[in-house]
């Protein structure tokens, strides 16, 4: 895989799934803008990027704020040239019952998981359209097809990313722009470490590998699907799950 | 230095891949130029860029024919 010079952004990317994905497509080539909420993670990320070799930089973006992403997309514009590379994968839980969810629960998680695509989708597309070449991958879940108790909140963002992306792949796919939407199962990371043993247990049970994924199976996913040899699907949802559910 | 007028009309053939001649003041972009709606947003953006301006979307939905575009410029470029 060749990314030779194209402009990632990856949000999330201090750690778990996002580390990976800025990791693989750095590897491929890309220059790596990752985005972390704090100037802490912003650090990791840069110190990442420059000890593997990669080209880019660690950035402090908040996904929720549209002040935030124009001053980060100018930044990254002035020093790297526009990006034709979005991987949308900061993502957040605040799980409850349905009966126990507060406003906030369900808005803070809407906000960062899904209207932020929507923000950030829109400031990188001019861009794309003028180059036309693009490769817009939201990280969904497999709960977005599945549902979860205790998670309705996340659940419907991430179903509304893939059909967010279904929409705009027909909308800008006549630019060379494909959206795609990668939905992870149970992946080891600091998200899913904190279930409890039992519940663990019990998901193990249901997975056919008999194993949770690792990030580095998730970005390979992103990596193959930001390529040229990715270049015809889009507005796809792809499972990466172990088996655990077959769309 | 060429006339608005002109400016429009060269963005216009450009963007939408038609003839200068063929881009008369009166034209509907989308009726009589062939234009889909991804190709008028992207029409505004070069507009954008040529008149180095910003053209809010409620105005841009507003820019449907080429004359149009050349009264927005004009009244809105000092």
């Amino acid at each position: 895989m060749n990314l030779e010079g194209k402009v990632a952004l990856v949000t999330g990317a201090s750690r778990g799934i996002g580390a990976a994905i800025a990791d693989q497509l750095g590897a491929a080539g890309a220059i790596v803008i990752g985005t972390a909420t704090s100037e802490k993670g912003a650090a990791t990320i840069s110190d990442r990027i420059a000890g593997a070799g990669h080209k880019g930089a660690g950035m402090v973006l908040n996904v929720t704020d549209a002040d935030s992403i124009a001053g980060v997309l100018k930044a990254i514009a002035d020093e790297y040239g526009v990006p034709t590379i979005l991987v949308n994968n900061a993502g957040i839980t605040k799980d409850n019952l349905l009966m126990r969810m507060s406003d906030e629960e369900w808005f803070d998680v809407i906000n960062t998981n899904l209207s932020a695509v929507y923000r950030l989708s829109k400031a990188v597309l001019r861009g794309m359209m003028k180059a036309r070449w693009g490769r817009i991958v939201n990280v969904g879940s497999v709960v977005g097809s599945m549902g979860n108790p205790g998670q309705a909140n996340y659940a419907a963002t991430k179903a509304g990313v893939a059909g967010f992306a279904r929409s705009l792949a027909s909308e800008v796919g006549s630019r060379g722009i494909t959206v795609n939407t990668v939905a992870p199962g149970f992946i080891d990371t600091d998200m899913t470490r904190g279930l409890p043993d039992e519940q663990k247990a019990d998901l193990l049970n249901r997975i056919p590998l008999g194993r949770l994924g690792k990030p580095e199976e998730i970005a390979a996913v992103v990596c193959f699907l930001a390529s040229d040899a990715g270049g015809y699907v889009s507005g796809e949802t792809i499972q990466v799950n172990g088996g655990m559910y077959m769309g | 230095m060429s006339s608005i007028e002109e400016r429009v009309k060269k963005i216009v053939a450009e963007q939408l891949g038609v003839k200068e001649e063929e881009v008369k003041a009166e034209a509907s972009f989308v009726e009589d130029l062939g234009a889909d709606s991804l190709d008028t947003v992207e029409l505004v953006m070069a507009l954008e860029e040529e008149f180095e301006t910003e053209i809010p979307d409620e105005e841009a939905e507003k820019i449907t024919t080429v004359q149009l575009a050349i009264d927005y410029i004009n009244a809105n470029l000092a």
